[in-house]
């Protein structure tokens, strides 16, 4: 039972991670119908960034913040750069083309810092707590759950409660009609790749310290997971997103836990294949958004 | 109707009917040259030559599927590790090379048969997503089950030597190039007739093939189960090339290499497969001695990731004109949507 507990905290705070990824997925998809394949290498890049400030000024949270900024910045520059010249006429181009920049990202990471893992930094201690004698919970779970938390509810008051989340919505959902009435739809395409490209960069800042470290090909798995995640709520919903990652991260938790884990990828490709098969709308995508997905 | 009509027709029309080469004159010529070529190059060069060919029998496999049929495989690596993880272990057992590869490329199938089941119900993004799902992940299976696979370290490959009137990479290169022109043989005719009529047919427009009697998912899965054999024979002879084998031989940028080799030639093409083969081999082997000049090790693997990096993304934006035949199924939404797109920005 105790091993349970902890197996559940761990999950959950696993989970997080991937919500917060699959999120970001969920927001490209929403807004250009894409699933940015690139979205992992992309996180790692500014990952190193913040490596590389926090090594030279001594200071996790100054890295921390480039890898924000960074991520904020380079998801505009592949929206303005690169994908806005793809030909969306066939969904395998925007594909094609976010696995050339995989390749490329993870080509110069490796020439600039090496292929060698790196220790990247944490903020907190990820010693547990002992609650009643059963380790629970630890300072870093803590502080991934108080981060995604905090996206998830700026995001959704981004979106629900401001003009430029109307706007950002708008774009995405009637393009014309928007652009009549005045948004300006493409700035808005390049804000909300730049959104994701930031809450791709803090899931990468939060999970890549858990997992073997620093490595142009550290976030190949998370993004299977994310994108899983984000499969199994409907690939429109950012609560689906949420609640995705949520129950990807249990599942590889007790997967991990009681089977080992060497077994952990093969239960997310299952699981992957199962929604595929059985649900491949997700969970949590309604009937509307199902005809526009198609 | 009309429009339906039309599709078909253009489908039955853009046949290669004008200027037919046959096939066989083609691979004779091809092997003639192979031969001649075996004799005159230096060792290495002829190992290099080899690769090629191993290379070759799977881009031309994923080129079938992802140019003529439009489905879009990032799991081709994996498939490959498939193929050669059967011939190390059949050969560490067995050691006879010829049903070894022969059950190399039916365990092959028979894993891509499940896969292809799967993939004829999926499209698009989903379908990339689930190929590279288990490119990520069928790596990791050698880990799971080490006593069979011998985790990270990979399994070595028990082969008996060549004859000894010929070098072993002279031997190699035959034999890779056999298989590799007896492959692209059968993909030509394969795709020449009735089979490629269909998969063509249901890459432009899933709704017209079915309505000309195509069975759509059939079309699909045997395509993947096709392009699933080339990947086996392929992997198998990347085991008997390099006599050992392991997860980090297969990782996902093999996959992706292998869509960079078949985009940048042109899509569905077996020519294009072709250069896109000796590009894979060239361009790491001119990137290694860049860096070795440089005397950088990152250099090294790095630039040639880079460097198709780049050409995967200037192909698909600068090009597409090149890359037409990758029209993908459900034509109809995805052109509306494509045209509120263009009205829309």
């Amino acid at each position: 039972m105790d091993r349970f507990l902890f197996l559940t905290f761990d999950g959950l705070s696993r989970g997080a991670v991937y919500a917060a990824f699959a999120l970001a997925l969920v927001l490209i998809w929403r807004a250009a119908r894409i699933v940015n394949f690139a979205q992992g290498a992309m996180a790692v890049a500014t990952v190193y960034a913040g490596y590389s400030v926090t090594n030279a000024t001594g200071s996790y949270w100054l890295g921390f913040v480039v890898a924000i900024v960074g991520g904020l910045v380079l998801g505009a520059a592949v929206e303005r750069v690169v994908m806005r010249f793809v030909d969306h006429s066939s969904p395998l181009n925007g594909v094609v083309v976010a696995l050339g920049l995989v390749l490329i990202i993870q080509g110069v990471l490796g020439m600039i810092y090496g292929n060698e893992f790196l220790p990247a930094p944490t903020a907190f201690s990820r010693d547990a707590f002992e609650v009643g004698g059963v380790a629970l919970l630890s300072r870093y779970d803590i502080f991934v759950f108080a981060s995604v938390g905090a996206v998830v509810v700026l995001l959704t008051l981004l979106f629900t409660r401001t003009p430029t989340g109307l706007r950002m919505r708008a774009a995405a959902f009637a393009p014309d009609v928007s652009r009549l009435l005045g948004v300006p739809v493409g700035g808005m395409l390049t804000l909300g790749w730049a959104l994701a490209a930031a809450v791709g960069s803090l899931a990468g800042l939060l999970v890549i310290p858990t997992e073997l470290g620093l490595h142009p090909t550290a976030m190949d798995v998370v993004f299977i997971s994310a994108f899983t995640a984000a499969v199994l709520g409907g690939l429109d919903s950012p609560i689906g997103a949420v609640i995705g990652g949520l129950v990807v991260g249990l599942l590889l938790s007790y997967v991990s836990g009681y089977l080992g884990a060497t077994v952990a990828p093969m239960a997310v490709l299952i699981l992957l294949v199962v929604v595929l098969l059985g649900r491949p709308d997700g969970l949590f995508t309604r009937a509307r958004t199902k005809a526009r997905a198609a | 109707m009309t429009i339906v009509r039309d599709r078909v027709a253009t489908t039955l029309h853009a046949l290669p009917g004008k200027r037919r080469i046959n096939p066989i004159l083609v691979v004779v010529v091809a092997g003639a040259i192979i031969v001649a070529l075996t004799y005159t190059l230096p060792a290495f060069r002829t190992y290099q030559l080899a690769t090629v060919g191993a290379y070759f029998c799977v881009t031309a496999g994923l080129t079938v599927l992802t140019g003529l049929n439009g489905q879009l495989s990032l799991g081709h690596g994996a498939l490959m590790a498939t193929g050669a993880y059967t011939l190390a272990l059949w050969q560490n057992k067995f050691n006879m090379l010829i049903p070894g590869v022969i059950v190399a490329i039916l365990v092959t199938t028979a894993v891509g048969a499940i896969i292809g089941l799967a993939a004829a119900r999926l499209r698009g993004p989903y379908l990339a997503g689930l190929t590279l799902a288990v490119a990520v992940v069928v790596p990791s299976i050698s880990s799971t089950f080490d006593g069979t696979f011998n985790s990270d370290q990979g399994l070595p490959v028990a082969l008996n030597p060549p004859p000894e009137s010929i070098l072993v990479e002279q031997w190699q290169a035959w034999v890779c190039w056999i298989a590799a022109l007896v492959t692209v043989l059968a993909l030509a005719y394969l795709t020449r007739g009735r089979f490629g009529r269909d998969m063509r047919a249901v890459r432009d427009d899933e709704t017209a093939a079915k309505l000309a009697g195509i069975s759509v998912a059939r079309t699909q899965v045997l395509a993947f189960v096709v392009s699933a054999a080339c990947a086996g024979l392929g992997g198998a002879l990347f085991a008997v090339l390099s006599q050992s084998v392991s997860p980090g031989a297969f990782p996902l940028t093999l996959s992706l290499f292998l869509l960079m080799a078949i985009v940048i030639g042109g899509l569905g093409r077996l020519v294009g497969a072709l250069i896109g083969a000796l590009l894979l081999v060239a361009l790491p082997a001119i990137a290694q001695e860049i860096g070795q000049s440089a005397g950088s090790q990152r250099l090294e693997g790095n630039l040639a990731l880079t460097f198709f990096g780049v050409v995967l993304v200037v192909v698909m934006i600068a090009a597409p004109g090149g890359l037409t035949s990758i029209r993908l199924r459900r034509t109809k939404t995805t052109r509306t949507r494509n045209e509120l797109k263009q009205k829309g920005r």
